[in-house]
């Protein structure tokens, strides 16, 4: 565990890049090798089921320091961390430990469903163990959203760099479903066992947005195509392996039951790029239909009915077993289409469309009507392009539609958690309903720092009424808010919710009486058609 | 007829009708006692001022002109009604406890206090009173300081590391007590110590006092990086990341508040260093200060107060906030925006004491 703290100190000492490869890959030669997995493990965003909530976590932090639990709930929010509050309220260790990360991550594995008494014991002593800095990470590992500062990219930089494995190799290699618990370091990143391979997803090739077209030079070397508003996926045919993997990593397969038929037609050795959508026949249902399917892990029949899956595909990666990445675009492209256009039809897969043009300004026109075929706007990406890992700007470019915008006034007011809890960021905004201000949205995001901290002096100032850390404020701040979509919600009082809300700008010029209406929004709603 | 209380709430400032003087006042008042000498204890415009004879320089050299009087620690002297005295707050260097007594009622004002000692400023000494007025800036249980010995080794580890890779290492501190306890704990061997204009005229105000502190060299133009490599750099924390700072070539920098206890903080300033350094008391000190006092009857007067109330009136003591508009440790006392960014957590509770409005 010392060897990991010392890794995130200098991590979180660093701002540079280069810094943060370094330390890593000074840890990755040196520290233990079950603790480098876990290291890359919890750097990919894989960790293990919760043993201890954060209610027992407080509560047993609190008996610990001797302090009351309202205060140490108090504090919570101030500090904008559970593991940090709790490192910092409890008293000095009075034993020391020189158990590893490894160590730490089975015996909290091991915790997982016993009876509170026991886990109690267990994490009193191990608080009793470690100082304040490794306490945190002992927190951060229960708690999760362990975020040091780096992105999986940089973790797989250094992993190469402290290994001597290709980086894109080693990225394909860390993809995918394995257990930190059970695999060892030289089999992760070295020669793999081809059976635990089969079902193995390639890194995600990833767009950036683009604003000026017109600067991307000859239409002729782009190739165009909607940007659908579903969940971008990658399906995998192997010999004993098929699979549907999210864009988060995340085996989807079983979600799916609707796309199994699949795997009795397509070719083995075979790797789509593709959207899953929920499809209405001819063309994708709004993504709310989607929505209602994510995160079920069975899948009712009548959901199965109402909003049936289907691939639209964009790419080949793997014909024959045989790695495409390399080859350009167009190349791709072809084969994608003449495998598909082999299957019988009645599957529920097909090529996404491209979308032809000779000039940027008829495609600018194109774009435009991406609402009406409910996408998010358009892709463009170059026919000599290879699949890449990862984000390279110069290649592939999302261009979105222009967001919906709405004016809006803050009706209540929240810290923000890690780097902005002392600021108060997170805000509930309201439209007008006649005579009343009903809340309909919340967002957190898009303004300054310094915005934020005139808000913040504002809100400390203003404040009519406090739940917990939530602050209820006049309404007089009105922002513009932007948003990609709109959807029927009766779990909302307003009876909307809206998809990316965030704010735009902070028009100090407009008084709270001049902003958006909730009918307004309404028959926006009513326009798009996007009732789930 | 039933008294009225030996000291109360006014919006002008914490006030002693039947001596009739102000304890540190934030507007005008014709007597003002002072515990100590920041901006925001010792305003300009007061009538007349008392203040201990170790703070009185610096409170000249900031107020310019003044009627200012002074007085020994622990020194008793009527005003009106009453006997007032001052005592050790260990804050900065001079900066006191204000001791009120009327007919064997003691009340004290506590400015502001640190209990563990700093090495420069003469140390806490608890007065035994009936009625505490409490600052409590740093009163929630994450906030522990490290000893003075282990910060200095902190400082002094991270100022040679810059050292020897060929950087500067600047350090953001408020000008009067932290930038002075900076130098005293720095290792002279590692380089030269700069300081910024502010601190250096600060800095020789107390030297000319008789305190004892390391030489520094004022940063003016020919001065920097180059002409003193690997020297240590004092500035206010307004000055990091400015031009200022920049011209004085490749530098480490690290701000010195009791702030950087919080990951959240340092980060959001975007600093790789921070010094968890206070001169204001921490949990335990806030909580063993109150308890040496033996009042029963405490009043807090900025920081997180509502909080901190509870956690009195939890203890078992009658406890209330007063809204004043000192500062505390104020995060970034120099931006524009006025107050200070932390949540100061008293503001809602305004009006619970008499008076106490917030600022207009």
């Amino acid at each position: 565990m010392k060897r990991f703290a010392t890794l995130f100190d200098l991590l979180d000492r660093t701002t540079r890049t280069s810094g943060k490869v370094a330390a890593l890959a000074d840890y990755f030669r040196d520290a233990p090798e079950e603790d480098r997995v876990w290291t890359i493990a919890l750097l990919s965003g894989r960790r293990p089921k919760r043993a201890v909530n954060a209610t027992e976590l407080r509560s047993w932090a609190a008996e610990a320091a001797g302090l009351p639990v309202w205060l140490a709930e108090e504090v919570h929010p101030i500090v904008g961390d559970l593991a940090e509050t709790i490192s910092l309220i409890l008293p000095e260790p009075t034993r020391a430990s020189d158990r590893t990360l490894d160590d730490w991550m089975r015996m909290l594995i091991a915790l997982t469903g016993r009876p509170a008494e026991d886990r109690r014991a267990a994490i009193l002593d191990a608080w009793d163990r470690l100082t304040t800095p490794e306490r945190f990470l002992f927190n951060k590992l229960i708690t999760g959203g362990f975020r040091m500062g780096v992105s999986q990219g940089l973790m797989t930089r250094a992993l190469a760099q402290a290994t001597g494995v290709d980086e894109a190799v080693l990225a394909h290699r860390l993809m995918g479903d394995w257990n930190p618990a059970r695999i060892r370091f030289e089999t992760l990143i070295g020669a793999h066992d081809p059976e635990a391979d089969a079902s193995k997803p390639y890194p995600f090739a990833l767009a950036s947005p683009v604003e000026d077209v017109a600067a991307l030079g000859p239409p002729s070397d782009w190739l165009a195509e909607w940007k659908w508003d579903g969940i971008r996926g990658q399906l995998v045919n192997r010999a004993g392996a098929f699979a549907l993997w999210s864009r988060g990593e995340e085996l989807v397969t079983d979600r799916f039951p609707d796309l199994t038929p699949l795997r009795d037609f397509l070719p083995p050795g075979l790797v789509i790029d593709a959207e899953v959508l929920a499809w209405g026949g001819e063309a994708p249902l709004p993504f709310a239909a989607l929505q209602k399917r994510i995160g079920r892990l069975t899948v009712p029949k009548k959901l199965l009915a109402e909003a049936p899956a289907h691939l639209l595909a964009y790419d080949l990666l793997e014909e024959n077993g045989e790695d495409m990445r390399a080859a350009p675009l167009a190349h791709r492209r072809a084969r994608l289409e003449a495998v598909l256009a082999a299957l019988p039809p009645g599957l529920p897969i097909a090529p996404s469309p491209l979308v032809s043009f000779d000039d940027w300004e008829t495609l600018g026109q194109i774009r435009a009507t991406a609402r009406a075929r409910i996408a998010e706007g358009l892709m463009l990406k170059r026919a000599s392009s290879p699949y890449f890992v990862g984000r390279k700007r110069g290649d592939w470019w999302k261009w979105k539609l222009d967001p919906y915008t709405v004016d809006a006034v803050m009706l209540y007011a929240q810290q923000g958690a890690g780097r902005r809890a002392t600021l108060f960021t997170d805000f509930t905004f309201g439209v007008r309903d006649g005579d009343d201000l009903v809340p309909f949205t919340k967002a957190y995001s898009g303004l300054t720092d310094a915005e934020f901290r005139q808000i913040t002096d504002w809100v400390r100032k203003n404040t009519l009424e406090r739940f917990g850390p939530v602050r209820r404020v006049p309404p007089e701040l009105v922002f513009e808010l932007a948003f990609e979509g709109i959807q029927a919600s009766p779990r909302h009082k307003s009876g909307i919710a809206l998809r990316f809300p965030r704010m735009v700008r902070w028009r100090k010029d407009k008084p709270a009486a001049e902003i958006d209406t909730l009918e307004s929004l309404r028959a926006l709603l009513a326009t798009t058609g996007a009732t789930p | 007829m039933p008294r009225q209380p030996l000291l109360t709430f006014t919006d002008r400032g914490i006030c002693c009708p039947e001596g009739d003087f102000h304890i540190d006042p934030w507007r005008p008042v014709p007597r003002a006692l002072i515990t100590h000498g920041h901006s925001d204890h010792a305003r300009p415009g007061h009538g007349a001022y008392l203040a201990t004879e170790g703070s009185a320089p610096v409170i000249r050299y900031r107020l310019g002109d003044i009627r200012l009087g002074t007085i020994a620690y622990g020194e008793r002297r009527r005003i009106g009604g009453v006997t007032v005295s001052f005592h050790p707050a260990g804050h900065v260097p001079g900066s006191a406890q204000i001791r009120v007594e009327r007919a064997g009622e003691v009340w004290v004002v506590s400015g502001d206090y640190k209990v563990a000692g700093d090495g420069l400023s003469e140390p806490f000494e608890p007065v035994a009173c009936h009625c505490f007025i409490s600052e409590c800036t740093f009163g929630l249980p994450v906030f522990r300081w490290k000893p003075q010995a282990e910060l200095a080794a902190d400082l002094n580890r991270w100022w040679a590391a810059n050292a020897a890779e060929g950087r500067v290492s600047i350090v953001g501190a408020y000008a009067l007590g932290k930038a002075q306890r900076l130098m005293a704990s720095a290792d002279p061997s590692i380089g030269p110590i700069l300081t910024h204009g502010a601190v250096e005229a600060t800095t020789a105000v107390l030297r000319a006092q008789g305190l004892a502190l390391p030489a520094t060299t004022h940063v003016t133009p020919g001065i920097d990086g180059k002409t003193h490599p690997g020297a240590l750099v004092i500035a206010p924390p307004s000055a990091l990341g400015t031009a200022w700072a920049h011209r004085i070539g490749p530098a480490a920098e690290a701000f010195a508040s009791g702030w950087m206890a919080l990951r959240g903080v340092r980060r959001r300033r975007g600093l790789a260093q921070g010094f968890v350094m206070s001169d204001h008391a921490d949990w335990e000190g806030l909580n063993t200060a109150i308890r040496a006092t033996g009042a029963e009857r405490i009043f807090v007067t900025h920081g997180y107060t509502a909080i901190f109330r509870r956690w009195l009136e939890d203890q078992g003591y009658e406890a209330g906030i007063v809204a004043t508009e000192y500062e505390g440790e104020s995060l970034d006392a120099a931006e524009a925006e006025p107050g200070p960014l932390i949540e100061a957590g008293g503001e809602e509770e305004a009006g619970a004491v008499q008076g106490g409005d917030a600022p207009g």
